[in-house]
């Protein structure tokens, strides 16, 4: 019981914290939102029983990345008054498009019919064993393959530091 | 979910709280006296015997301290940054088993807030998370000197995170378990982990007093370029909160060593001495403590021996230096792990 009442609660401050990224002015603000909803987030993963997804996401996203964002924002010294601000057409023409996607999203909604879990939700498979497991036996190429990406990424970055290329 | 044992999770949870302050307190006292014992001084000798109420006199000071706040600065965060700060240096003390169980009237008492299975990254998430508060306090001081110094922390602590992750990971190799509890437990006797993993204690020593922003890694509050670093603006108590949320870290830092390399609350030779677990128990908790004032010690030792580093030779050690050196203690543990296999191989 007392899980759907965290659960709702958790949502709760994730829409709020969500909506708080967008509509704050200052972009320090919106980024420390983020790192709040990127918290609830976590706290979503904890309700699942899977605490070894949710100390990576907060390591990772709210730790790591979240944290070269604020320093990039801080660095270039954005706030309220170096905001653009954007022409009457442009906002009107924003409105629309995404009242359009609202009215797509509902329509589909309607339509859809609601599916039951046909197998049970087993706790045990966020804990670090199984994860593990199954990262290294079943998925173990697609896991190897990702390696190779984040190597790539880093190359890449390392290239586009470097000074002078010869 | 009794009351019973609600109640005795929220004594323990005081418990460490209290403790941990009054430590952080006691630290800013030993700093002083051992600082002076170092330069042949005699150092704070005139509140009370010794200079023993001093912590208490330098904290009544910083609470009736006038508090300014500028007037250019954002204030919500102004304020948000210490606190961010210290609530994050005290959170770390969950996971840190400080004993064995203690078995009264036949249940068990574990001396542990939250063993969680998977506590390093637990530790490590949190360890991160204190940059924030750092960065934010920098930011809204509105100040360079501020900005420059909380830059200069969230740069040195990103990057000797990443050194740290690495020298863990060699020790979950080799203990396989990402449980705190555990970790300690193994380590019964002389089975010490700093025997198992000697380079990656090191690296492991030299990132945890970068991360607490310690000398010779004190480059964000370098008096001669900053003058304070990222708290220059700050005044009464919001300073010190930064500079408690310090001694909390050393704290922590010493505390977490001595349970991943130097047996947590285990001591050997003592089982032959005393046989009464619950006794052992609380030996062991002195012994932990006694191991966590040697490296509180260590640290400020360090603190008056060497010179502070320059930015690029820190960032050099860093990156050049202690991230290499822990991927070669991964593949070094790695293949004493698996050196019957290799053996087999070679055989064939």
């Amino acid at each position: 019981m007392i899980t759907t009442y965290l659960f709702g609660f958790l949502s709760f401050l994730a829409i709020m914290f969500a909506l708080m990224v967008v509509l704050s002015k200052n972009p320090v603000h919106s980024v420390l939102y983020l790192v709040l909803t990127f918290f609830t987030i976590a706290g979503h993963y904890v309700l699942l029983n899977a605490q070894f997804l949710a100390a990576v996401h907060v390591i990772v996203y709210a730790g790591a990345i979240m944290v070269l964002f604020l320093f990039v924002i801080m660095l270039l010294n954005l706030n309220e008054e170096t905001e653009p601000h954007k022409s009457v057409w442009l906002k009107a023409s924003a409105t629309v498009a995404a009242g359009l996607l609202l009215v797509v999203l509902v329509g589909s909604l309607k339509g859809a019919e609601t599916i039951v879990a046909t197998n049970k939700f087993d706790p045990n498979i966020g804990l670090i064993e199984n994860l593990g497991k199954s990262l290294f036996t079943d998925f173990l190429l697609p896991f190897e393959v990702s390696s190779i990406l984040l190597l790539v990424a880093m190359v890449g970055a390392v290239l586009l530091g470097k000074k002078s290329i010869k | 979910m009794t009351s019973e044992y609600l109640i005795y999770k929220s004594l323990l949870v005081v418990l460490v709280f209290v403790i941990t302050l009054v430590v952080a307190m006691y630290s800013t006292y030993a700093e002083r006296k051992i600082a002076a014992f170092l330069q042949d001084r005699i150092g704070p000798n005139r509140a009370g015997p010794f200079g023993l109420l001093q912590p208490l006199a330098d904290g009544v000071k910083m609470f009736m301290k006038e508090e300014v706040i500028p007037g250019t600065s954002n204030k919500a965060l102004f304020i948000l940054g210490p606190a961010i700060s210290i609530l994050f240096s005290f959170l770390t003390g969950a996971v840190i088993p400080w004993g064995s169980a203690v078995n009264i009237m036949g249940s068990e008492y574990s001396l542990q807030i939250a063993d969680v299975n998977i506590g390093i990254l637990y530790l490590f998430g949190v360890v991160s998370m204190g940059v924030y508060g750092i960065m934010i306090g920098g930011w809204a001081s509105n100040n360079k000197y501020s900005l420059l110094g909380a830059i200069r922390a969230s740069s040195q602590m990103i990057s000797y995170e990443v050194a740290m992750g690495l020298s863990i990971i060699a020790l979950v190799m080799t203990t396989g378990t990402l449980s705190l509890n555990e970790i300690a437990a193994q380590q019964q006797g002389w089975h010490w982990n700093i025997l198992i993993q000697p380079l990656g204690f090191l690296i492991f020593v030299i990132c945890a007093f970068a991360e607490t922003n310690r000398a010779p890694f004190d480059l964000p509050e370098c008096e001669t370029e900053l003058v304070g670093g990222y708290h220059t603006e700050y005044s009464s108590m919001k300073l010190g909160f930064y500079l408690f949320a310090e001694y909390i870290n050393m704290f922590i830092s010493s505390a977490v060593i001595a349970t991943f390399y130097f047996g947590g609350y285990n001591m050997p030779l003592i089982a032959r001495f005393v046989h009464d677990s619950n006794a052992l128990a609380i030996l062991g908790v002195v012994f932990l403590f006694a191991k966590i004032f040697f490296f509180i010690f260590c640290f400020m030792w360090v603190r008056w021996t060497l010179p502070r580093f320059r930015y690029d030779q820190l960032m050099n050690l860093g990156w050049k230096t202690l991230i290499p050196l822990s991927l070669l203690n991964i593949v070094i543990t790695g293949a004493v792990m698996m050196r019957h296999e290799i053996f087999q191989l070679f055989v064939k």
